[in-house]
């Protein structure tokens, strides 16, 4: 736990926990809500979004990406409304094909042009690059007070910080409009609250932890943090506030437990190297909602077990 | 294009015409079984099962490499990846059925966890000395190039057993996605139906990896019945219009990328799917969106009509555009707003009609008649023409005023 821990697991560490944190707090109001699946549909969304820009651009510098992949996200939630509304589909059929085909037509152009010189590929965007976040410059705690080192640090540090902190400002800003719309969305309406307005809102939010989540960490994480915490923290307790607290500690412990594991696992077993720390995130934030599940105070729902058709 | 035209006619070499029939009747059972899924509101519980097969797949490698063997026979690892996607239904039944937590969660949480750990499997056999070249990185996206010829066997054995299973199967699972309660009350066990969709939702998802990959299998499953949807409101042609679409953009996807190796083949599948469902979702004839737009403009000018004759009757002046323009196509005004001879003999009728709608509403208490009164639904078609006359009678002729 010394200067080797601070230069190759600190920032990984840090950015797992910064994006798991910040994809489970809007995924506590999607899983009331029943837009879970959002999350999933927009961390494949992403993928067009990254190489559109790519290819309009000819960099993978970090804002074009993430001002590409944003549009995706905008573009996908369009497109399933639109699928919805003119062709009365159910809303998961439409999520459906439109996730699939912009996936599809993604991977086809990144097959199609020339990313050669460049680090973009399928598995790329799909696992992410965690391990190779390291902060190069740093040689012990020390580091931490030394402006030079940390002018080195990652820069994908400091875009999931920020991220992260706006999704807590906002969550904490709009807490009592998030809460009345998602519980009682009549209620809120008559209360002169711009409910639609909500909605949109709170799937940007998502979208944009996605999106800047994507960059660092893969889509996997980005899915599971969407989902996995919440959803267990929603089986501890009947209240959202303690809800939410519990996702985020979740969340951090998904981030630190499946780093450390899948960094420092493989080596404690004997093998040598490290297996995917984004792979690992997911599987322990699994494993947490799996527990839940069987032992958390608040699983069942009311009349589970009697009903015989619910199926 | 030449090299596709080959493709396409079954000439481009035995082992790509194989995979060619092989992912056509791929896409034939997983549009029908699709439909299944869809009518039954359940379509992206095939995205948890498609996910949750990678830890099974890499799980198979392992345990085949362990035990001497080569480690990339493709039945072993289709028998791998067929247990852990049965695992992954389960969680999401069991997490549905005994917690609160709602389907769609349990999806979301089963496909990330399943595929997070397939990944985690992935790279132990990256660090295996068999796992350099093991290439299950193929089963993402999927890839015809330079299948092997048990391979492309394997698969088109297994989709011609998928399309005879949905055909033995059809009435049941038909009659439960239709009406589940019905089918129910007829003495259908419809939790053992249920269980028989999706094992053969399972056993496509299976048999596709190779082919489309298992993130965009589930593509395969979804698109077809949407876009079959659009064409008919009879579930028994959904499932066979979806199977046509299916089949067909399987088929000509591989054929596609048989003559384009570079390509992978799983989003080419998916794209002509998506093509044809664009093209259903705008130019279908039964749900079409242009077809919506016409019966709309359609009604609208039905409307206009009405209430244009029926001012013309009570000597109105009409203001309305619309009205005036439909009235004037039609040659019952002219262009200063006057009525023609036809005009004001189309104006009497409809005016005639009103009243003898309002006498039918007197005499007849049976709301099932006089309730489709709309305004533009003929008289004639709703009574007999010996009632109208009943109701002529009751109006009586033109009374002189004393």
């Amino acid at each position: 736990m010394g200067a080797e821990f601070v230069q190759f697991s600190l920032t990984p560490m840090l950015i797992g926990v910064f994006a798991a944190v910040a994809c489970a707090l809007p995924g506590n109001f999607l899983i009331l809500r029943r837009q879970a699946l959002i999350g999933d549909a927009i961390s494949h969304v992403v993928l067009p979004g990254i190489v559109v820009a790519f290819l309009l651009t000819g960099t993978v510098a970090a804002i074009p990406m993430m001002l590409g992949a944003g549009v995706a996200a905008v573009v996908a939630v369009a497109l399933i409304e639109a699928i919805r509304r003119l062709g009365g589909i159910e809303p998961g059929a439409a999520m459906g094909v439109t996730f699939t085909t912009l996936f599809a037509g993604g991977v086809l152009l990144l097959e199609q042009s020339d990313t050669s010189g460049v680090h973009l590929d399928v598995e790329h965007a799909l696992m992410g690059n965690l391990e190779s976040l390291i902060w190069f410059q740093a040689d012990g705690w020390a580091s931490l007070v030394d402006p030079v080192a940390l002018a080195a640090l990652p820069p994908e540090l400091g875009r999931m910080a920020t991220v992260c902190g706006l999704v807590l400002l906002a969550t904490i800003l709009f807490w009592r409009w998030l809460v009345m719309s998602t519980f009682d969305e009549g209620f809120a309406q008559a209360m002169g609250l711009p409910v639609s307005a909500i909605g949109l809102g709170l799937v940007t939010l998502a979208a944009i932890s996605a999106v800047a989540a994507f960059d660092a960490v893969g889509s996997i994480i980005v899915i599971a943090m969407f989902i996995c915490p919440p959803a267990a923290a929603r089986l501890m307790t009947e209240r959202l506030g303690v809800q939410v607290a519990w996702s985020v500690a979740f969340a951090v412990v998904s981030a630190v437990l499946g780093y450390v594991l899948a960094g420092y696992g493989p080596l404690w077993l004997g093998a040598s190297n490290a297996v995917s720390a984004a792979g690992m995130i997911a599987t322990v934030s699994g494993v947490i909602l799996g527990l839940a599940c069987l032992f958390a105070p608040h699983r069942a729902r009311i009349g589970a077990g009697r009903s015989p058709d619910a199926v | 294009m030449d090299g596709f035209l080959d493709a396409l006619l079954l000439d481009a070499g035995y082992n790509a015409r194989l995979v060619a029939i092989g992912a056509g009747l791929l896409g034939l059972s997983a549009g029908a079984a699709g439909t299944f899924l869809f009518l039954r509101k359940r379509a992206l519980v095939s995205d948890a099962v498609a996910h949750s097969t990678l830890p099974g797949i890499a799980l198979a490698f392992i345990a085949m490499v362990a035990l001497g063997g080569d480690g990339r026979w493709l039945p072993g690892l289709l028998i791998g990846s067929a247990l852990s996607a049965w695992a992954g239904l389960l969680a999401v039944q069991a997490m549905t059925r005994r917690t609160r937590l709602s389907e769609d969660a349990a999806i979301g949480a089963v496909l990330s966890v399943f595929f997070g750990l397939g990944v985690v499997l992935l790279t132990v056999i990256q660090t295996m000395s068999a796992g350099r070249q093991a290439g299950l990185e193929s089963f993402l996206l999927g890839s015809t190039a330079g299948m092997l010829y048990a391979d492309a066997v394997t698969i088109a054995v297994g989709g011609a057993l998928s399309v005879l299973a949905i055909w033995i199967l059809r009435r049941p699972m038909t009659l439960v996605t239709f009406d589940a309660e019905y089918a129910a009350a007829r003495g259908v066990n419809v939790p053992r139906v249920d269980l028989m969709i999706m094992g053969l939702v399972m056993a496509i998802t299976v048999i596709g990896l190779k082919i489309v990959g298992l993130i965009l299998i589930v593509a395969m499953l979804i698109i077809p019945p949407v876009t079959a949807r659009f064409w008919t409101d009879r579930s028994g042609r959904v499932i066979w219009i979806a199977a046509l679409v299916g089949g067909v953009s399987a088929y000509t996807g591989a054929a596609l990328s048989a003559a384009a190796p570079a390509l992978p083949t799983g989003p080419i599948i998916v794209l002509i799917s998506a093509f044809l469902f664009a093209l259903s979702l705008f130019f279908a004839p039964a749900r079409g969106v242009a077809a919506a737009l016409i019966a709309r403009r359609r009604f609208q000018r039905r409307v206009h009509r009405r209430q244009g004759l029926l001012a013309l009757a009570r000597d109105e002046i009409i203001h309305d555009g619309l009205t005036l323009r439909v009235l004037q196509d039609e040659g019952l005004i002219r262009p200063d707003g006057v009525a023609t001879e036809a005009g004001r003999a189309q104006a009497a009728k409809v005016a005639r009609d009103e009243h003898r709608w309002a006498v039918a509403r007197e005499v007849h208490q049976d709301s099932g008649l006089t309730g489709r009164y709309d305004g533009l639904t003929p008289i004639e078609e709703v009574f007999t023409p010996d009632e109208i006359e009943e109701f002529d009678r009751r109006i009586g002729g033109p009374v002189g005023v004393a």
